[in-house]
């Protein structure tokens, strides 16, 4: 007769910096059973976003998420943009979507390095995190902030990209490509990576339909979907690229597709950067009109999708959010019953599950118990920072 | 191969109440409460739509529920949009047993709107704390009344 154990992994645990609940239920070394528990960080923002007025939400969606904070807000403006029929200038359309694609290098880089730790393989998190700061100094040269850009507005952008910010873009993508090359070969070639990852976690076509995923989850199991080339937003549809795609469904796919589309990441920026028009940024814009739009944008983990309802007042009479993890992490369902528990870490974070990543400091000295910092010195350092940091880009 | 609005046309041309082309890409396609599964099946297997996600509303008239499809092939996002009056009990047939991508959404409106979906394999609370009242539904207008008058 069997007899089934059940592994607690979370609500908090090490693993995750988010909490989330999986209940493995196991057999010997397999698990027989998940259950997946969810709203342990419910926060309210759709009924916030009913008190909010349009130029506010932006910035309330931006908070949903600290590593696609810069997908809610797009998929926001594009949806108010569907509402109200607006046309957007053509050079805020080509920086939206750099910051986007920007946004998908770090992201990208960010999952490598977290799956290089959840298979004990440190190194590879070292070196991808390590990687992952210069794309952070570029948006932060260019923005003002590593996450958070305040960059979307309904109707246009909040800040131009500068000329004298354009070769600091230009040099970090030169440079990430030998570091991808490097990671193309050192990782994806590495019969250690390969051991752990391949044939793991498989989630199969049939079952990446019925589940609905999207995103890299999606294309790493023979589904071609990207809203990029489907339902084109920004400029996606003025610049070459392709959508990456493998058949497996495994761990090792999802590795791929996600290393390889930030070659096409890079392709775009420099697309972008050479075609982009000079011209007004921001349409300026007064009244949103009754309605209701859809907007949707494929953020690195997949597409997120936002629809908003206007009866003509300042504020929406519904705004439904949906991230891209709330179609991906039921599909851990499938993809990780059936396999060992040593293997449940990496393959539950194979779908790249949304971790927000704020952090608060306070400095204090020890002997006087004085705080040396407050909020606002706090603002001057970033500040200082920000300013050298642009010093360095553009000298 | 005929435009996938046009064969949702056809094939509903009896139950359909409304056809709104907001735009070449979005379509709203208004139906009754009880046409709702046939017609998400058939959008989900037949024309291979990815279910995008819902979004329920509490509107003067009663409860809106509207059911994204993306058509991934051309783009295009079809909406099924419902109304149930009774806002009392509200009931609509859970599409879940088909399209098991529906599991959490329908979850969250039954928590978020008090909408019982019959047949739902796993009714449960989804982001909600258990300790919350039964009746407590954080987006019916009606809930705010009480915090909201003096």
């Amino acid at each position: 007769m069997s007899h089934k154990v059940v592994i607690p992994i979370g609500p908090y645990h090490p693993l995750q910096e988010e909490p989330e609940f999986f209940r493995l239920y196991t057999e010997g070394e397999k698990v027989v059973d998940i259950d997946i528990v969810i709203g342990y960080m419910h926060r309210g923002i759709e009924k916030l976003s009913e008190s909010k007025h349009y130029d506010q939400t932006p910035y309330l969606v931006e908070r949903i998420c600290g590593i696609c904070s810069n997908a809610h807000p797009f998929a926001y403006v594009n949806a108010m943009e569907d509402l109200a029929k607006i046309e957007v200038p053509e050079r805020a359309l080509y920086i939206r979507t750099i910051i986007a694609e920007l946004e998908r290098l770090h992201s990208h880089l960010l999952w490598l390095g977290l799956a290089g730790h959840f298979i004990g393989y440190n190194t590879v998190w070292m070196w991808s995190w390590k990687y992952r700061e210069p794309v952070l100094d570029i948006l932060e040269a260019i923005t003002g902030n590593r996450q958070n850009y305040g960059m979307m507005k309904v109707g246009g952008v909040r800040r131009d990209i500068k000329e004298e910010d354009i070769p600091g873009v230009r040099k970090m993508n030169d440079d990430l490509i030998p570091v991808l090359n490097m990671f193309k070969g050192a990782v994806m070639d590495d019969p250690v990576i390969q051991a752990r990852t391949k044939g793991v976690g498989i989630l199969s076509k049939e079952e990446a339909v019925n589940y609905s995923v999207v995103g890299p989850t999606a294309r790493a199991s023979g589904l071609a979907m990207d809203v990029r080339r489907d339902d084109p937003y920004g400029v996606y549809d003025r610049v070459e690229w392709d959508v990456v795609v493998r058949k497996e469904g495994d761990i090792f796919a999802k590795l791929v597709v996600r290393v390889l589309e930030m070659y096409e990441s890079i392709k775009i920026i420099n697309q972008c950067l050479e075609k982009m028009p000079k011209g007004p940024i921001d349409l300026d814009l007064k009244d949103i009109p009754a309605g209701e739009g859809i907007g949707r944008v494929e953020a690195p983990r997949g597409e997120c999708f936002h629809y908003v309802r206007s009866d003509g007042t300042n504020s929406p009479i519904r705004h439904k959010i949906r991230a891209p993890s709330y179609m991906n992490v039921p599909s851990n369902k499938v993809a990780a019953v059936g396999q060992t528990i040593s293997d449940a870490a990496i393959t539950l974070a194979a779908v790249d599950p949304c971790y927000c990543c704020t952090e608060r400091t306070i400095v204090i000295d020890r002997q006087t118990e004085r705080k040396l910092f407050n909020g606002w010195d706090l603002v001057e350092l970033s500040r200082k920072k920000t300013e050298e940091i642009k010093g360095q880009k553009s000298g | 191969m005929s435009e996938p609005q046009n064969t949702i046309k056809e094939k509903f041309a009896k139950q359909i109440l409304n056809f709104v082309e907001h735009n070449p890409r979005r379509f709203y396609i208004e139906l009754a409460p009880q046409d709702i599964p046939a017609a998400a099946k058939f959008i989900f297997r037949d024309l291979s739509c990815r279910l995008a996600t819902a979004s329920g509303l509490d509107t003067p008239g009663g409860i809106e529920i509207l059911y994204h499809f993306s058509h991934d092939l051309s783009g295009k996002i079809f909406t099924l949009k419902t109304l149930i009056r009774d806002k009392e009990d509200p009931h609509i047939e859970s599409i879940t047993p088909f399209i098991k991508a529906a599991e959490w959404i329908e979850r969250e409106m039954w928590e978020m709107l008090g909408v019982h979906f019959d047949h739902h394999p796993n009714l449960k609370r989804l982001l909600l704390a258990e300790d919350l009242p039964e009746d407590f539904h954080p987006l019916r207008h009606d809930q705010d009344k009480e915090r909201n008058e003096p």
